[in-house]
């Protein structure tokens, strides 16, 4: 807001001096070898407990630094399929993820077929990616996401175009985290608003249920819901119609993830003045309109951290659907390391099962300040 | 602020077709009793100033007028409908009835304009390029339609103040009610929000104001209504009211209000 105004002796320097049409910007200071020494006494240095615990952390850093970097980078084998290289190495043995990597990602999916989850993960990805930018939150991007869920299903099931057919029960590794949470994300968060909105609702009966469903599905643990999804639920349906066991899954990560959402936004509901619902009253808005024009952009702007921080839980949490039978990221990792010969590198395996958990998780983090910033409107002053 | 500048008003005289009347109207806030047996009539271009204590019960009566509240006893009558829990009767009502909230109560998530034109879009079913144009008019009449593109959170509290008269009016209401526009302005901003509200008021717009700018009041108001502890304590044209109040309590609040 404030800028600088410039003085008179400033714009006659400009009219003096065509040629240059702007000033430069006045220099930093150079760092100077002096100034970062006396940087380091003032901040470093300044007593003896400062010089004690600086001392400690540069030594903590000699010792660990270093090394890591050694069997991270220097020491290690990259590639070769032969563990006795491995063995012999002090670094880390990247050439298993090299030689297991296709399982790792892809898991049990038959080995030719795997430029199809590969190119189905790209398109989510990418499909994901176009998605982030809010300029492209218009109705199309509605028909993309459909375009897309239909190409990948076929990709990934196949029996159409010449593709052999490949039943859910072989699914695994990445594609398989990507779509239950995914999914997991854009089935739950209506539904969670649904739960709020009627946790707050003025009906009875429409509160009972949802305060019923939410304290319920909290209640117990997910491994349990995921066991009731897919033990007991069969139990439920009529004699011969079966349930996919994936659809059991997701539809158990959904529950779940829809009653922890629902508090998350019931706490961005309950921050709206009560002056926003009375001036939208006032002019004439029905419940519904009120809702989506007034209320909820302004409750879900509140409730973004915690619902990213429930999206980012979910992701991980996908995890557990080994429980029941499937092979997710973390369990393709795992199971890559019952090949005999490899056996011993299961730090490998799990640093990098870990390091795409992380990239996901570290970019939605970054997504969600974005988002706030963007929605930022000063309204706060 | 601007007490004692009575200037003689250009606001044209009330007409004599009723726009709101309340016929014995009680409300309870559970045993308290908020309103106690109101009987009001409001004539189509009359300007209606409401005073008294907090807590006396003013704006719990004008908020019953668009059922912001609801009332337990008695009859509200608006434009010839009555008020009932019929959703629709209760919709067609705020269609016609704006109101103007203490707090100006915008939506900070969204410009001025698109504060402006979202009643008239979907609620009215306007063309958007209508309530655009519409939206611009009624900026341009409480003198800001240089802030349209910017949202509330960047404006004055007069200006924003202003901003909510200009959306309640994009509804093109036939009645306006004002719950004490200027009680959350600083002073230096009272007096942009009272000169649009004159300006209302002489173009013949029927209003009820709940508000403590007693020279609003005697500048354009023809009736003064004076509440307290939930009754109607006296009702009468404003110069009569000021130089001649009949209650005791009414010369009390207005010895307590006018000595500054």
């Amino acid at each position: 807001m404030t800028r600088r105004t410039e003085t008179p002796g400033e714009i006659s320097a400009r009219e003096e001096e065509p040629t240059h049409v702007s000033l430069p910007p006045p220099k930093a200071p150079a760092t100077t070898p002096l100034m970062a020494f006396d940087w380091a006494k003032k901040n470093l240095f300044s007593n003896i407990p400062n010089t004690i615990l600086t001392l400690l952390c540069v030594w903590l850093l000699w010792e660990t630094i270093p090394p890591l970097i050694n069997w991270v980078l220097l020491s290690a084998v990259w590639s070769g399929g032969d563990p006795a290289i491995c063995k012999a190495a002090e670094g880390a043995c990247w050439a298993f993820i090299a030689e297991k990597h296709r399982f790792m990602l892809f898991g049990l999916y038959p080995f030719d077929e795997h430029w199809r989850p590969l190119l189905a993960t790209a398109l989510f990805v990418a499909v994901l990616a176009t998605s982030c930018n809010p300029q492209f939150w218009r109705p199309w991007l509605l028909g993309l996401w459909a375009a897309m869920l239909v190409v990948c299903g076929t990709l990934m099931w196949g029996g159409v175009f010449g593709m052999t057919f490949v039943e859910n029960a072989r699914w695994g590794g990445l594609p398989l985290t990507l779509i239950l949470s995914v999914v997991g994300i854009i089935c739950s968060f209506p539904l969670a608003i649904l739960l709020a909105l009627g946790r707050r609702s003025d009906m009875p009966g429409i509160r009972a249920v949802c305060i019923g469903f939410i304290e319920f599905v909290r209640g117990v643990p997910l491994i349990s819901v995921l066991f009731m999804a897919s033990v007991m639920f069969p139990l439920f349906l009529p004699e011969g119609m079966t349930i996919d066991k994936l659809l059991r899954a997701q539809v158990g990560i959904i529950i779940f993830t829809a009653a922890y959402l629902a508090e998350a936004i019931r706490g961005g509901l309950q921050a709206i003045p009560q002056g926003q619902y009375e001036a939208a009253d006032a002019l004439g808005l029905t419940y519904w309109k009120k809702t989506y024009f007034i209320i909820l952009p302004q409750a879900l702007k509140i409730s973004i951290p915690p619902i990213v921080n429930q999206f980012i839980s979910m992701f991980k949490d996908t995890s557990l659907v080994i429980i029941i039978g499937l092979f997710d990221l973390l369990t393709t990792a795992k199971t890559a390391l019952t090949d005999p010969p490899w056996r011993a590198f299961y730090v490998e395996a799990y640093l990098f099962a870990a390091l795409i958990y992380w990239v996901f998780s570290f970019f939605m983090s970054r997504y969600s300040q974005y988002l706030e910033r963007r929605l930022e409107t000063g309204h706060r002053r | 602020m601007i007490a004692g500048t009575s200037v003689p008003s250009a606001a044209p005289e009330p007409g004599t077709e009723a726009a709101i009347t309340l016929e014995g109207v009680h409300k309870w806030y559970g045993a308290f009793h908020v309103l106690q047996d109101i009987n009001l009539t409001v004539m189509r271009g009359e300007r209606v100033v409401v005073c008294g204590p907090s807590g006396s019960g003013k704006s719990t009566m004008i908020r019953c007028v668009n059922r912001l509240e609801e009332h337990q006893q008695g009859r509200i009558t608006v434009d010839g409908v009555e008020l009932t829990n019929d959703v629709r009767t209760v919709e067609r009502i705020r269609r016609n009835v704006g109101m103007v909230f203490q707090q100006f109560n915008l939506f900070p998530h969204l410009t001025v304009l698109d504060n402006l034109t979202l009643s008239p879009i979907w609620v009215h079913k306007h063309p958007k390029r209508e309530a655009v144009e519409t939206a611009m008019e009624y900026l341009e009449r409480v003198h800001i339609p240089e802030q349209a593109n910017k949202y509330p959170g960047q404006l004055s509290g007069g200006q924003q103040q202003r901003v909510a008269i200009a959306r309640a009016l994009c509804m093109k209401p036939s009645i306006m009610l004002f719950d004490e526009p200027t009680s959350a302005l600083d002073p230096e901003m009272i007096k942009e929000v009272l000169d649009v509200m004159v300006e209302l008021a002489e173009a013949g717009m029927t209003m009820i104001c709940v508000t403590h700018e007693m020279g609003f009041a005697k500048t354009v108001g023809n009736t003064m209504v004076f509440m307290d502890e939930g009754m109607i304590v006296e009702m009468a044209p404003p110069w009569e009211f000021f130089e001649n109040p009949k209650s005791d309590r009414t010369k009390k609040f207005l010895s307590q209000i006018l000595t500054h």
